[in-house]
């Protein structure tokens, strides 16, 4: 039957045609394209690759400002930190000083008081002891008509009795 | 190998389609013989009776002239080769078979589409007809020219494009072949041929399956382009399968031929069994690429065509009757031809992947011998 019967002219014909188309688009198309292929291939790869590595970069270089941010905050807090206890010494320092200045004229006062107190004692005692002598001397003269062995008497006296 | 072979489903489907292509051609002989006997009977009756059979197998076999409608059909080279020389004429010096053509070297008539050598007296000359080598341009071998100049039209310029810049996006018709290119590298030749291998036979099988892929699609379109039964023609299968066994012969490696011959660690008594089963294997491996591809686009053809025979064959009857089914029919028709350009798809992706199996176990490296 003809159906099943192959023909020596189409299977020529079809060998010189597919011959043919084979060789054309082997040189001229697939060649290229599959070249073409593979080399977008490669460069999308190279290019996920890249993008990966960047990222990678990236997320590295995220990480090392972050820790230079901590550390800058940290040095910060340190610095705030020890100024804070350098004023806080000066503070206290001055309030140390100030206070010392302050008793240390105090105590002068003090001792000036003393100073000026022992000397109107004194000045006092003599006065008192002169006063004392006079009326003394008044009282003697009337009766013993005065004699230096009287005045040093009543001199040491006056001095043995304090009148603190 | 074997069981693998007639276990697969394509096989029985193959099979199925066969065996009823014989008996529909049986029919359209019985028609024919009795259409002659009633033909003579009233000549002057009717000029022409619609005959399904006749129209269908007309349609699917191949012919010396592209017929268009009625009587209009487009004239195509004839060249035969005898042996006294070659004689060229166009096929319309037959006039539809009526007339003896005046060749160079002999007298030639067209008979049931063949070319036949005759005497003076018109009597056939048996010998010198078998003598002749037909090497027309038929409708087949016009309508695979054109397949082959339209995918040149196609892939040349794409080509083009790939060339100027590879890493530039898609765009056109190059976006709808560059997924079908790689599906058949990674998909189709990376897994059966293997990735080391792969590139020598990509070149063949891109050919194979856009050549049939465009011929299927071709067929498809019922206008002059299109319409021919290329890939469903006996010659054309015969002619890519045969390809396929050459490749397999010259790239195939010694362990390929050990695993036919003399299958390794297998008992000598064995052997007498398996090693005519495996040399039946490689026979029948190329004749199923042909016979698969042959029968599975030319069933298409005959199935629409045998829809739009019912609107004729009904039409006869009556005019109503044809009216009426040819919506139905239509319907049917509309519904086959989305199968078949489903088909035309499928058809295409089996033989290259059978191929690329095929090619890839002819290289296959032994896996016993990696073990020593």
């Amino acid at each position: 039957m003809d159906l099943l019967k192959p023909s020596i002219g189409l299977i020529f014909w079809m060998l010189v045609g597919f011959g043919l188309l084979f060789f054309i688009l082997s040189k001229f198309a697939w060649k290229p394209i599959m070249s073409a292929l593979k080399e977008r291939e490669q460069s999308i790869e190279e290019s996920l690759r890249q993008a990966e590595k960047a990222r990678a970069e990236m997320s590295q270089l995220v990480a090392k400002n972050e820790e230079l941010l901590n550390q800058a905050k940290e040095e910060r807090n340190q610095i705030l930190h020890e100024a804070r206890e350098a004023a806080e010494k000066v503070k206290a320092d001055i309030v140390a000083r100030a206070g010392k200045e302050a008793e240390e004229k105090l105590k002068q006062a003090i001792r000036e008081i003393e100073v000026q107190k022992m000397a109107a004692l004194t000045e006092v005692k003599n006065s008192v002891g002169l006063m004392a002598l006079e009326i003394a001397e008044k009282v003697v003269r009337k009766e013993l008509k005065g004699s230096s062995d009287q005045v040093d008497f009543v001199n040491k006296l006056a001095k043995e009795s304090n009148l603190n | 190998m074997i069981s693998t072979l007639f276990s697969s489903k394509k096989y029985t489907l193959t099979a199925l389609v066969f065996a009823l292509l014989m008996g529909l051609n049986a029919a359209a002989e019985e028609h024919a013989h009795e259409g002659a006997e009633t033909h003579a009977a009233t000549t002057e009756h009717h000029e022409e009776k619609f005959d399904a059979g006749k129209m269908i197998m007309e349609h699917i076999l191949d012919a010396h002239d592209w017929h268009l409608w009625g009587h209009t059909a487009i004239p195509l080279p004839v060249i035969l080769y005898t042996d006294k020389g070659v004689d060229v004429f166009m096929s319309s010096a037959f006039e539809h078979g009526h007339a003896t053509v005046h060749g160079q070297h002999y007298h030639y008539q067209l008979h049931e589409g063949h070319v036949i050598v005759v005497d003076e007296a018109g009597n056939e000359d048996a010998a010198a007809t078998h003598a002749i080598k037909d090497f027309s341009i038929t409708k087949n071998v016009a309508a695979l020219f054109i397949s082959i100049i339209i995918m040149l039209l196609v892939f040349l310029p794409i080509a083009a494009r790939y060339k100027e810049n590879a890493n530039r996006a898609p765009s056109g018709m190059q976006s709808l072949i560059e997924p079908i290119i790689l599906f058949i590298q990674d998909n189709i030749a990376i897994p059966n041929i293997g990735k080391k291998k792969y590139e020598k036979y990509m070149p063949f099988l891109l050919t194979v399956f856009f050549f049939i892929l465009t011929n299927n699609l071709m067929g498809l379109i019922p206008l002059a382009p299109g319409g021919a039964n290329v890939t469903g023609n006996i010659s054309v299968t015969l002619t890519l399968a045969a390809i396929v066994l050459i490749i397999v012969i010259v790239t195939s490696n010694k362990h390929y031929w050990q695993h036919i011959l003399a299958m390794p660690g297998v008992p000598k008594p064995v052997l007498l069994i398996l090693t005519p089963i495996e040399i039946l294997g490689f026979v029948i491996r190329p004749f199923v690429l042909m016979m698969r591809l042959f029968a599975n686009i030319t069933a298409g053809h005959i199935v629409i065509l045998s829809f739009i025979s019912l609107i004729f064959i009904f039409g006869a009857m009556s005019a109503t009757a044809g009216y009426g089914i040819s919506i139905f029919s239509m319907l049917l028709v509309v519904f086959m031809s989305l199968l078949e350009l489903l088909v035309a798809f499928l058809q295409a992706y089996v033989f290259t992947l059978l191929s690329a199996i095929y090619f890839g176990s002819a290289i296959e490296e032994g896996h016993h011998e990696e073990h020593h």
